[in-house]
């Protein structure tokens, strides 16, 4: 039986490298796969929890937590679209129609 | 046994959040996101969730990938130098800064959890009648309104990658 805690510090490392490539890459789609990444490594947190203390209410979680980060990826991908429509580029630096 | 397959599966999803932050095309990305994501579902049975192993391969690894790879396939996916717009020490601030974060996290994790605590859930805990059950009962209301949230969604996706004409027309 693999200790509770292994899982969890596996999901803060997982997390840290989603946080780390939402700051040193500037591709916008790479970013969203980070933010990805992260809600899917709090995913493990909560039901690596779950299991510890038998009940349901983190997997419930997790359902609602996956049908968010799916409306999320849909119009993400869509605004990034948009924009590549509109600037012809996907780098977050030079997105920048917003600044005064 | 249990042990060594955790130690191997929390290696290669290791090696898939690396890929994903330091390839040079997208394409590798996603697929090494897509890596990561098959991981985690055997982490989620391995913890008795079998009904989120499986969402997980479905809404992860089938939709939200293929979706990446479409807009890859649409936007093309070479995209250059990884640091392209940042300062000269900006990548190592981001680099000290996460391993500052990764520290305390561990370090909290280490402070909240007895370190061999047992787990007390019975094997099919996360089985689709059970959560279902769950889901359907106590939980109707956010489940009601997490189908809200994806229908306005999907209006707001249509709406958004939609041509306008009408600023060509006037």
């Amino acid at each position: 039986m693999v200790p509770t805690t292994y899982y969890l510090a596996l999901a803060a490392v997982i997390f840290a490298i989603g946080a780390l490539g939402v700051l040193i890459r500037r591709n916008a789609l790479i970013i969203f796969m980070c933010v990805e990444m992260m809600l899917n490594s709090v995913n493990l947190t909560l039901i690596a929890l779950a299991h510890q203390w038998g009940n349901l209410i983190g997997q419930v979680f997790v359902f609602i937590v996956v049908a968010v980060a799916a409306v999320e990826v849909a119009v993400g991908l869509a605004i990034v679209m948009a924009i590549v429509r509109h600037k012809d580029t996907t780098n977050v630096d030079e997105i920048n129609l917003l600044k005064g | 046994m249990s042990l060594l397959l955790f130690v191997l599966l929390a290696l290669v999803a290791l090696v898939g959040a690396s890929g994903v932050i330091l390839s040079r095309n997208a394409v590798h990305s996603a697929l090494f996101l897509l890596l990561n994501f098959v991981v985690f579902a055997v982490f989620y049975i391995m913890l008795g969730a079998q009904l989120l192993g499986v969402v997980q391969v479905i809404v992860y690894a089938g939709a939200i990938v293929v979706l990446f790879l479409f807009v890859v396939m649409l936007i093309g996916g070479d995209i250059g130098p990884i640091r392209s717009g940042l300062r000269r020490y900006g990548r190592w601030a981001a680099v000290v800064s996460m391993a500052v974060f990764l520290l305390v996290m561990v370090l909290g994790l280490a402070r909240s959890l007895p370190p061999d605590a047992p787990a007390a859930t019975a094997p099919d805990a996360g089985s689709v009648q059970a959560v279902g059950e769950v889901l359907y009962t106590t939980y109707l209301l956010p489940f009601e309104l997490a189908s809200l949230l994806l229908l306005a969604g999907m209006i707001g996706g249509v709406v958004l990658a939609r041509r306008y004409r009408s600023h060509t027309e006037e």
